[in-house]
């Protein structure tokens, strides 16, 4: 039977805030076991939560970026479950009032664009992390993440593909690091996403069954893991099986999902209102004042840069897919902005491979948006050809030259004297007769051979435009 | 007059006199302590070197001049409230030994106004019940009849208060258990306005209904205790930023031009005889002084004590989660994971948190939630509704009893905890309404044992409640009697 695939994602985002949701401590990631605690955080008798406000903007930041509405007065909740990462035995959460509901993320998918519901963001705390490893048979608890703020994101089920839902993800990765609330690092966990998934038959409208996916920490794995499930279930349900509800998780060595828990080992989280905190209240002048202060988000820039640069839906697109890669077009840009097609051209083609050889994230560039900017400045004023610029490219890299620099360091300087070109000209011409009266003769393919020459005794620095005007000029004799 | 004797206005005059140094009256106290404690079993902790050493700082406080209403003063608390470095239990196996590494808010505030740290006292376990039985150190004794119960939870500190062991102390207060204690062991007991005090650093019971509030031996003393705690405290998002009255100025206002409602729900059978019968006299004493009485009713009282029952239970099932054995106090070796948890939590726990651990589980439970907890939470919302239905109509202050009964025999209720639960049907309702009560010395039972009056205020206003309470004390000799041990 054909299938429809139904996928909602709920995304996890690790808040980069300075402290701790509810207490002061630091979040910096990496630092020795329990060294970043403290008694409420540990869930010492008596303390109380206190929450921060820096959590609070970036839920309604990424509230406003989704086109979400900011629930005010929202609550928070206790989620009741034992686990030794959780230190009160509760996990302050937000329930049914999260502080953003009835939002929508925009994707594109081999060009046809689409909207994603968004059900709700919450706000709420990380737990711990137990230690088996290198310990014998004891196990230890790190705390140093317990009160790390998270922002949850819930999706509609309304992602039809794998390649939907990666488009999603990334797409909310994007907005994250756009607003700079969350590093939007994977293999750490800060970014990572449970998937609910569920097939039906084609043109029924009745939900099937789902699968819950959980801690999927790429992109890649959750496309794998989210085909995988597609085969699984369609070939349960084409042998006349039922898709049991459980919580299923992908194994990245064998490349299959497996089964954590079925739905009657679910815990009741016994949800209630914390009474430790009051209910958050987001006055609109304060709402206001953030959007103002929201930084310009993906879909804008992209429209922005097809409609201020002249860039194609697709350039802009890839340039926008990326903050860092954003700001460094158009810092290139603003160091020249004669030619951004160019520079579009540049920035995706010639510095973003030499950036992937290496591994080298664009935010980490060994060239200067000055100094790409300065390259495409010479090669417009035709000061050097596009084949010099490939040279003054690999010159540039990684040192801190400009481009006019090298050019001149290394006398690349394209001529474009008519009187210089000329005698050059004359020159080959002279060396070669058989040729000249092959191609007086009718063979118009010479024409190539007598360039080539041409820019071979000018060591590639003839202007190629001039070298052409004036070569066929002599030729014509 | 012995110094553990005085109240605190009168050690504040003597130690600014330097009639006496905070030294010598910390002697006094804790000989004191050594004295009858024994018998009462007020104390889960002295601290006798911290008092000493507490009492020095203060003398050369004083020496300098930097003397507040509480420097050199022997106070006593609550043994669920942190105290850094020395033991809290919450009278339970589950703490024992526990030590926090910070003080509460509460605590530290005493500390830096100067009071001296007597010691923490017994309470029912965390604060569950009305008798101060439920204990994993022992029962406490009624200071007044050493074979009856202080009432409860705090009766460590009531007693401690009655039979002189500390010249105050404070309580906390989720049901009654400040009021109760207090009535049953004839002192003065005052639950601050929910948001009054900062409860950080105070182990929960019941979130959303607990309140720290001082035991004294008089109104005076209950003001200067009060004003010294209260106030905004920024590790507690539920505390007021409101700024915090000056009690003691107001405390001779008088009565006169006050509007008192009297609850018909508050004078039912069931209430000793005995008991009504001084009540009724101290409200005369106030009429007396030149307030208005008003016969008025508060018509959900009557589902107080099961509202009161769901919501606390489910509270502290959610409080208590931390207690699993794996950070701190009480652990339980055993095979794996749960089995660690509930051995932990079988032999941590008394039987009465127990039972509330499960009913508040329940009451939470998928299924059952919105018949049981969102219910009690509107049934709440019905209660304080009638308390500002009375306060509208101009009534300043609800008065009744404390407690149906004066104290009753160790053991007697242990066995029910249904007929323990009634022994708050009086003060519950000030704290689901997040209201202000005070309960005073207004007699004596047909046991001889201390009857206490309630008043209960509108939110915010101590002030109006320790005026009418010093105003019933300056007619009458109750608060300067004392028990004979």
């Amino acid at each position: 039977m054909e299938y429809e695939v139904v996928i909602g994602l709920e995304v996890h985002c690790q808040l980069s805030t300075r402290s701790k949701i509810f207490c002061g401590c630091s979040t910096t990631f990496g630092n020795p076991p329990n060294s970043q605690t403290c008694p409420i955080c540990l869930g010492h008798p008596g303390v109380l939560p206190v929450l921060n406000r820096k959590v609070v903007e970036s839920a309604v930041m990424m509230g406003l970026a989704t086109h979400c509405a900011i629930t005010s007065p929202n609550v928070f909740s206790r989620k009741h479950y034992f686990y030794p990462d959780l230190p009160k035995g509760y996990q302050i959460s937000q329930y049914d009032k999260p502080i953003c509901e009835h939002g929508r993320v925009e994707i594109v998918v081999d060009g046809v664009p689409k909207r994603i519901g968004l059900t709700r963001i919450h706000m709420e705390e990380d737990a711990g992390k137990n230690l088996h490893e290198g310990l014998g048979a004891s196990s230890h608890v790190d705390l140093n993440r317990a009160g790390v703020p998270l922002l949850e994101a819930v999706s509609e089920p309304d992602l039809r593909s794998p390649d939907e839902a990666v488009a999603y993800l990334k797409k909310l990765r994007n907005i994250v690091l756009y607003l700079g609330i969350c590093d939007g690092n994977m293999e750490r966990g800060n970014f990572r996403c449970d998937a609910n998934i569920s097939l039906r038959p084609r043109g029924t409208t009745k939900l099937g069954t789902k699968v819950e996916m959980k801690n999927m920490n790429s992109f890649r794995f959750l496309k794998q893991a989210l085909e995988y499930e597609i085969k699984r279930q369609g070939q349960v349900l084409d042998e006349g099986g039922k898709i049991i509800q459980e919580t299923r998780q992908w194994d990245t060595k064998r490349g299959v999902t497996e089964s954590m828990r079925v739905k009657e080992e679910a815990h009741d989280y016994r949800y209630m209102p914390e009474p430790d905190l009051a209910p958050v209240v987001v006055e609109k002048i304060w709402a206001e004042s953030l959007r103002k202060a929201m930084p310009e988000l993906p879909d804008e820039k992209r429209e922005r840069f097809v409609s201020r640069y002249g860039l194609s839906e697709y350039d802009a697109d890839v340039l926008t897919a990326s903050r860092p890669l954003a700001d460094y077009y158009e810092a290139a840009v603003t160091v020249f902005d004669g030619d951004p097609k160019a520079t579009c051209n540049w920035v995706m083609g010639d510095l973003s491979a030499r950036l992937n050889e290496a591994g080298t994230d664009i935010a980490d560039c060994p060239m200067t948006p000055g100094q790409l900017g300065g390259l495409v400045k010479l090669i417009h004023s035709g000061e050097i050809s596009g084949k010099i610029a490939k040279t003054v490219f690999a010159d540039m890299y990684g040192t801190d030259k400009s481009a006019a620099g090298i050019v001149k360091e290394k006398g690349l300087v394209q001529v474009s004297d008519t009187g210089a070109i000329d005698a050059i000209i004359d020159q080959v011409i002279a060396a070669n007769p058989g040729e000249l009266e092959a191609y007086r003769g009718g063979k118009d393919k010479l024409f190539g051979f007598f360039v080539g020459q041409v820019m071979k005794a000018s060591k590639g620095q003839a202007n190629p435009g001039m070298v052409n005007e004036r070569l066929k000029e002599k030729l014509k004799g | 007059m012995e110094p553990y004797q005085w109240t605190i206005h009168e050690a504040r005059r003597r130690l600014d006199n330097k009639d006496i140094s905070s030294v010598e009256l910390t002697r006094s106290v804790l000989a004191r302590v050594k004295a009858v404690d024994g018998a009462v079993k007020a104390f889960n902790l002295v601290t006798d070197d911290r008092a000493l050493a507490d009492a020095a700082d203060a003398d050369r406080a004083i020496a300098r001049g930097e003397t507040g209403v509480l420097t050199g003063i022997p106070i006593a608390l609550k043994d669920n409230m942190d105290t850094a470095g020395i033991e809290t239990t919450c009278s339970s196996r589950i703490l024992a030994g526990y030590k926090p590494p910070f003080d509460g808010t509460v605590p530290a505030r005493l500390k830096a106004g100067g009071a001296v740290l007597v010691g923490k006292t017994n309470l029912d376990e965390f604060a569950m019940g009305s008798s101060t039985e439920n204990s994993a150190t022992g029962a406490t004794r009624n200071p007044w009849n050493l074979e009856r119960a202080p009432g409860g939870s705090s009766g460590g500190s009531a007693a401690a208060v009655a039979a002189d062991m500390c010249l105050g102390s404070l309580g906390s207060d989720t049901g009654g258990s400040i009021r109760q204690p207090a009535a049953l062991c004839g002192v003065v007991g005052l639950k601050p306005t929910y948001g009054r005090v900062s409860r950080y650093g105070l182990v929960a019971f019941a979130s959303s209904l607990d309140q720290i509030g001082p035991f004294t031996k008089d109104v005076r003393d209950s003001a200067l205790l009060l004003e010294a705690i209260s106030g905004a405290d920024p590790l507690d998002s539920t505390c007021s930023t409101r700024p915090v009255d000056d009690y003691a100025a107001a405390l001779e206002r008088g009565v006169k031009g006050l509007t008192i409602g009297v609850p018909r729900e508050y004078f039912i059978k069931g209430t000793d005889p005995s008991v009504e019968k001084a009540v009724q006299a101290s409200i005369r004493v106030l009429e007396g002084q030149g307030a208005t009485l008003r016969e008025i009713s508060l018509p959900h009282t009557a589902y107080a004590v099961a509202c009161y029952y769901l919501v606390a239970t489910a509270e502290a099932s959610s409080n208590l989660g931390r207690y699993d054995g794996v950070r701190y106090g009480l652990r339980e070796e055993a095979g794996d994971l749960l089995e660690m948890y509930m051995a932990t939590r079988e032999a941590g726990f008394g039987t009465e948190v127990k039972r509330r651990i499960m009913l508040g589980t329940y009451a939470l439970s998928a299924g059952y939630y919105d018949a049981y907890y969102r219910k009690a939470q509107q049934v709440r919302t019905l209660i304080l509704r009638d308390f500002t239905k009375a306060f509208d109509a101009g009534v300043d202050l609800v008065v009744t009893p404390t407690s149906p009964t004066g104290a009753f025999r160790i053991g007697e209720k242990a066995d029910d905890p249904l007929q323990m639960y009634l022994s708050d049907i009086f003060t519950i309702s000030a704290n689901l309404a997040g209201l202000p009560g005070i309960s005073v010395p207004c007699g004596f039972d047909d046991n001889g044992c201390p009857v206490g009056l309630q008043l209960i205020g509108r939110a915010w206003d101590e002030s109006t409640l320790l005026a009418a309470a010093r105003a019933h004390e300056a007619q009458t000799s109750f608060h300067t009697r004392r028990p004979d041990l």
